[in-house]
């Protein structure tokens, strides 16, 4: 218990230095957002306007950088991230809360499906090496050669069109009102198909990749041999005494990619037009939105010291070797 | 003879298949009789370990039996092929009658399980009807066979010391009270006060239960202490079979009385320790004749170019002598 509390804190410190980062970095970037919002309106501004915006975006002159921090940290625990320009006059918090569950929903499921099926065929793969299962490894690493995007792009041309099934870009059909109804959901469905399939794609074989190698190792250890000894069935030696233990160093790859959710599939969306937080990161780099930017930025690095936690939580379950005494 | 249990007849074992195969078990013949230790011993590379392997049928790749029988007599008197067995009579048979103990006493346990759950998958594998109670308590019995108090059940692996893992292993072994139990150099990993202990529990668990033991070490002193008969190998080949003792006091095979002065006798007069010069020969490259002979301190020329056969030295009375040597011409 007491090295969970560690890892913790731990990721506390991480994660105030990560908050620290974000705040001084864009205060580095010569200009102000609000000198790019003035050019965005063209001049077209009094000065009072001017005025109240330094002041809107926490940027006015009076305050030195440690009142200003103190400031912000204030926000931050309050959950205000400020305005965004692009899609202005939102808070930031507001807007990333629109993108997050279409980047959780298509990528997040994605990533599990991926990882369950790629650790079963690679749990498969490795346990009969030496047979047509081999045959998987030179398809699944040119697949893992392909990048997501270019796949993405390839689905569009070849797939899409106006009589197709499949539809080009967006996350549902324009004009229908999102709710929990069939209309919507199968239009949500159909609208995820091609970038999930993508995403799949690509990133399944890593994991079939990797989970085979750590198979093939496992099944020459010594209690395997034990397992097949005992005239233990096929199926308990593998997953039992084999997969159980080439698992363990897929679990920490796996946590990691649920970190990488938020921000890792950044070129799935803009080709396929997604609005999830990578469609809006890319829109926020596009218009200098640097709040919006920020408040992507802090999300991918919250998401994955989360993940890292979870990470130390599936270890700590999985692998006995790592509970401490006590 | 009705009191054997395992006979393996002509055993040939190969790594790899075509022409790059070698050789590692060539033709060896042995008999396991009830109650009995037999020990195997010789070099590393001499071929004991793939012959363990071999005649249990867990050879990894590349390994390959490339022929001869592993009969086994059951207690009903029914003599079975342990090589020819489908797939699910094989799984019946494994541990229910020949159990193993593993050299790696570290790398025999499956890390992330405990001992309760790997002491008793193997009872519901064999017996599916089995209780979880009643399995827990034949559990509880078993480390109590091996002393090792119960409350070490819910441990894993690396809780345990090795000798305690040794331990475990061998209360493993005796689950399901198979009639022979191979053990491959159970002790090797292991410092040499726990080796004594574990040694000593072992044959004590031999004469309260019974079973046959095949064991396989380097260590001859060891085995002359502790095995009832002695087989040594070279090159995969057997080269001399005796009582243990008469094994211990006149070795005849050259090989036998080098390996014999490679360890400090742990009783008896003291003698020097010389060691065998030269190492182990290549398997891929086995010289003619006999394959010990360039390392032979009494290589004649005929060793060079003629194979002995493994045989009754003439001379011995009764035919629980063999050697294959030159020296001593066989009936």
């Amino acid at each position: 218990m007491s090295f969970l509390l560690k890892r913790f804190a731990f990721y506390l410190v991480t994660a105030w230095a990560a908050v620290t980062i974000n705040f001084l970095v864009p205060r580095l970037i010569p200009g102000d957002p609000v000198q790019a919002l003035i050019t965005k309106q063209r001049g077209q501004m009094t000065t009072e306007a001017v005025r109240s915006l330094y002041v809107l975006f926490g940027l006015d002159k009076n305050e030195s950088l440690a009142e200003q921090y103190v400031h912000y940290l204030g926000q931050l625990l309050r959950g205000d991230l400020g305005l965004s320009f692009t899609f202005f006059p939102s808070p930031v918090a507001d807007v990333i809360g629109t993108g997050l569950p279409w980047t959780v929903g298509l990528v997040g499921i994605t990533t599990v499906i991926g990882f369950a099926i790629g650790t079963a065929a690679g749990t498969v793969a490795g346990w009969r090496r030496g047979s047509w299962a081999d045959a998987l490894i030179p398809i699944t690493t040119f697949l893992s050669s392909i990048p997501y995007f270019w796949l993405g792009l390839v689905a569009i041309a070849l797939l899409t069109g106006p009589a197709s099934f499949f539809p080009a870009g967006g996350a549902y059909e324009t004009g229908l009102v999102p709710g929990w109804d069939w209309e919507f959901v199968g239009s949500v469905l159909r609208h995820s198909l091609l970038p999930a399939v993508t995403i799949l794609i690509s990133s399944v074989s890593g994991w079939i990749l990797s989970m085979r190698n750590m198979m093939v190792t496992v099944s020459s250890e010594d209690y395997v041999t034990v397992a097949h000894a005992k005239g233990l069935s096929e199926r308990r030696v593998m997953v039992a005494y084999a997969a159980r233990n080439a698992l363990l160093p897929n679990v920490s790859g796996f946590a990691l990619a649920l970190g990488f959710i938020v921000g890792g599939t950044l070129l799935v969306e803009i080709v396929f037009s997604y609005p999830g937080l990578g469609l809006q990161l890319f829109q926020a780099v596009g218009a200098k939105d640097y709040p919006l930017m920020q408040g992507i930025f802090l999300i991918i690095t919250l998401s994955v010291l989360l993940a890292n936690l979870l990470a130390d939580v599936a270890y700590l379950a999985l692998d006995p070797r790592t509970r401490r005494e006590g | 003879m009705s009191d054997r249990v395992l006979e393996i007849r002509g055993l040939t074992v190969q790594y790899g298949l075509g022409a790059d195969a070698v050789q590692a078990v060539r033709d060896v013949t042995l008999t396991l009789h009830r109650g009995e230790v037999l020990g195997l011993a010789g070099e590393s590379g001499s071929g004991k370990s793939t012959l363990a392997y071999g005649m249990t049928r867990l050879l990894p790749p590349p390994g390959v039996v490339r022929g001869g029988e592993v009969l086994f007599h059951t207690d009903d008197g029914e003599t079975v092929d342990v090589l020819r067995m489908r797939d699910a009579e094989l799984r019946r048979f494994r541990w229910a009658e020949v159990a193993l103990v593993f050299q790696g006493a570290m790398n025999s346990l499956n890390p992330v399980q405990r001992v309760s759950t790997q002491l008793m998958d193997v009872i519901k594998a064999h017996a599916p009807r089995s209780s979880a109670m009643s399995r827990k308590a034949r559990a509880r019995e078993l480390l109590a066979l091996v002393n090792i108090s119960a409350d070490r059940l819910d441990s894993y692996p690396h809780q345990l010391s090795g000798g305690m893992r040794q331990r475990v292993m061998i209360a493993m072994a005796l689950a399901l009270e198979p009639r022979v139990v191979i053990m491959d150099e159970p002790t090797t990993a292991l410092d040499v006060v726990v080796q004594r202990q574990i040694l000593s529990t072992l044959a004590e668990l031999r004469e309260r239960l019974g079973f046959s033991v095949v064991f396989i070490t380097h260590d001859l002193s060891l085995l002359a202490e502790f095995a009832d008969r002695i087989a040594i190998m070279y090159g995969g080949r057997v080269v001399e079979e005796a009582a243990s003792a008469d094994l211990y006091r006149t070795p005849l095979h050259p090989y036998s009385d080098g390996l014999l002065r490679s360890f400090p006798a742990l009783k008896g007069p003291r003698r020097e320790l010389s060691g065998i010069p030269g190492s182990p020969p290549d398997l891929r490259a086995m010289p003619a004749g006999c394959a010990f002979h360039p390392r032979c301190p009494r290589a004649m020329d005929r060793c060079g170019d003629h194979s002995p056969e493994l045989g009754v030295p003439t001379g011995h009375a009764g035919d629980d002598r063999t050697v294959a040597c030159w020296l001593h011409p066989v009936v």
